[in-house]
């Protein structure tokens, strides 16, 4: 054994006569895994997107009045359908209002709705689900009365409901509201009643444990990451039925721009000047994209075997 | 087998009945007025206590809706406020579009999503499949009518290959008929592809690392023949379902698509109804979509012993 190279602690630890074979080469260098934010963020870059393009909106649409360059319901006649230029950024609209004044107030209008029906519907669906889950008497009559709420389609229940509401932002948040609960009450029934069936709720059946005690420690906790999940989907969905709604004249009152209530003041003229319906698409489709992106990046980080599937 | 059908069949009924009275009692649970909020703003009292007769909103729930029910099994769905025609009628008039363009949709959608996702899960991994996850990513976020305006500008306006709008009925022709639905199908169809194609991949992932896949591959078979013979067929299943289930994104957008491309259908006619508060006709439509969405659903319920032999009731 010529001692010219130096020889690694195995070649040094054989006894004489014996070869060891040489160390295999690392081919993959150790990963250290980031810790803390950073880390996480890196790991999960869909989230990271999503995240970074939403945080962006919630800015737009929070400091919107220090963002917009005219009051976005302001008339000027005299400046109808301008091109997008230095001027009016995004053009103007058939009454001379500056679309991108309003296209950011839009921001505030689409977001609130995503965010309070998300909210709204996962409480709500989330107090349902956990009584069917946990009452057998209810859960029959609840299932079947789901069962029929789901069998109209979302968008048909909210235009029936807006038809009977005056229009304003309040009823089109509680008409998308109604017609998404059915949806999250599933969900949180299927996990409750799964949920039931684990060795540690037996367990702390078994250790005299009360019911409501268990719900607390156990139940709601583990509810909670699939429902964050549902929430964001419903976020994007609302804000979609909201924007539909608009558009079609049964959602937000058209004083107040909303992206649907602008799109629909456009389509008269869309053919000539598209920009009109093209500024608030954008900005509603970037919105909804990043929504959905947090959520895959949610679903991916909290449930690892989902993130597999799909 | 026959037996579950009937069953199956049977089991409709309640829900078919409870959104019934759904639909019926949006009117009651409405906050405010409605017959308030249909006459409008301009009614005079006279006007509200008229319409609130014509809904029978001055008489006890069970009873109106007992003649409701009656009414509707009788295949009398109530007079509009706004046209005084029967309900019935209009959706007569206006069922032809709506149905052209939902079933156009949804050929071209499964004939699309479906490859692609058997696709994407046999090159999982690759450009290919991320491409096809992106798009639809894609699909989910970018609500139908803003893929409707952008289709409509590049192929109609710029490009001046199909039609901005309308609609052509199918006894004129086949070729004009299907000229004036690509644009919506397309745009209709997104989210449904989406849907489709990434519950396609998913399913097809699961199948694909089964025992029989391999055996197949070991005994020779070609990679076409194991994925749209032996895999396909066994990820049949959640695929039809999702199908169903994916129908009521159909008729959600369709309202939407058939506004911008002004094809005058169930979904315009249901636009018109909101602008003018007219109750009947919206309710009618609500109901006709919903039963049908029920059918679908329950078809594609009966159909599983198609596709998965292994399924006996």
């Amino acid at each position: 054994m010529a001692s010219a190279t130096v020889l690694s602690p195995i070649e040094a630890a054989a006894p004489e006569g014996y070869a060891a074979a040489a160390p295999l080469p690392d081919v993959l260098p150790p990963v250290k895994p980031r810790k803390g934010f950073i880390g996480f963020l890196r790991r999960n870059p869909t989230m990271a997107i999503g995240g970074f393009l939403l945080l962006l909106m919630l800015c737009v649409a929070v400091f919107a009045p220090l963002l917009w360059t005219v009051d976005p319901t302001a008339l000027a006649p005299a400046k109808r359908t301008r091109e997008p230029s230095a001027l009016y950024w995004f053009g103007t609209d058939m009454l001379g209002r500056d679309v991108y004044s309003r296209v950011l107030f839009g921001a505030r209008v689409s977001l609130l709705v995503g965010f309070s029906v998300a909210i709204l519907a996962s409480v709500i669906g989330m107090a349902i689900g956990m009584i069917s889950g946990y009452v057998r008497l209810a859960d029959s009559i609840i299932m079947r009365v789901m069962d029929g709420l789901m069998s109209i389609p979302p968008i048909l229940l909210a235009i029936a409901l807006m038809a009977l509401t005056r229009g304003s932002v309040q009823n089109v948040i509680i008409a998308i509201t109604i017609a998404e609960i059915p949806r999250v009450s599933r969900l949180v029934r299927g996990v409750v009643l799964s949920l039931r069936e684990q060795p540690y709720v037996e367990a702390a059946v078994a250790a005299g444990t009360r019911t409501p005690m268990i719900i607390w420690r156990h139940i709601l906790p583990n509810t909670l990451a699939p429902i964050t999940v549902q929430a964001t989907y419903i976020c994007a969905a609302a804000m979609i039925t909201e924007a539909i709604l608009s558009f079609i004249g049964a959602g937000t009152p058209p004083i107040i721009p909303s992206w649907g209530n602008i799109m629909a003041e456009g389509r008269a003229l869309w053919q000539v000047k598209p920009y009109i319906v093209f500024f608030p698409a954008i900005f509603l489709s970037i919105t909804v994209l990043a929504v959905n992106l947090l959520g895959d990046g949610l679903r991916d980080a909290l449930d690892p075997r989902m993130a597999k599937r799909l | 087998m026959f037996a579950y059908v009937i069953r199956r069949v049977l089991a409709t009924i309640p829900v078919m009945a409870l959104v019934a009275l759904f639909v019926f009692s949006l009117l009651y649970i409405a906050p405010g007025d409605p017959a308030a909020v249909i006459a409008g703003d301009q009614a005079t009292p006279q006007d509200v206590e008229r319409i609130r007769a014509s809904l029978g909103l001055d008489r006890p729930f069970l009873i109106r809706f007992g003649e409701w029910v009656w009414n509707i099994l009788n295949g009398d769905m109530g007079v509009s406020i706004f046209t005084n025609l029967p309900v019935t009628t209009m959706i007569q008039q206006r069922i032809e579009p709506t149905l052209s363009l939902m079933i156009l949709t949804l050929i071209l959608a499964v004939s699309i999503a479906v490859p692609m996702g058997v696709v994407a899960a046999w090159k999982q991994g690759t450009l290919i499949d991320r491409a096809v996850m992106g798009f639809a990513v894609l699909g989910f976020s970018v609500p139908v009518f803003v893929v409707g305006y952008l289709l409509a500008y590049v192929f109609a306006l710029e490009l001046d290959w199909l039609p901005v709008q309308g609609y052509t009925a199918f006894k004129v022709g086949f070729f004009p008929w299907l000229e004036n639905l690509i644009l919506p199908s397309v745009a209709l169809g997104g989210v449904y592809i989406a849907l489709i194609a990434r519950i396609t991949r998913a399913t097809m992932l699961e199948v694909l690392q089964q025992d029989y896949i391999r055996t197949a591959r070991a005994k020779g078979a070609g990679q076409s023949n194991i994925l749209f013979l032996h895999a396909l067929k066994n990820a049949a299943v959640p695929i039809v379902t999702v199908i169903g289930i994916g129908i009521a994104l159909l008729i959600g957008g369709a309202v939407v698509t058939e506004s911008v491309f002004a094809i005058p259908g169930l979904g315009r006619l249901t636009v018109d109804a909101i602008l003018r508060r007219d109750y009947p006709v919206i309710q009618g439509v609500v109901l006709l979509f919903s039963f049908v969405y029920v059918l679908v659903n329950l078809l594609i319920d009966l159909a599983y012993t198609l596709f998965d032999p292994r399924i006996r009731y």
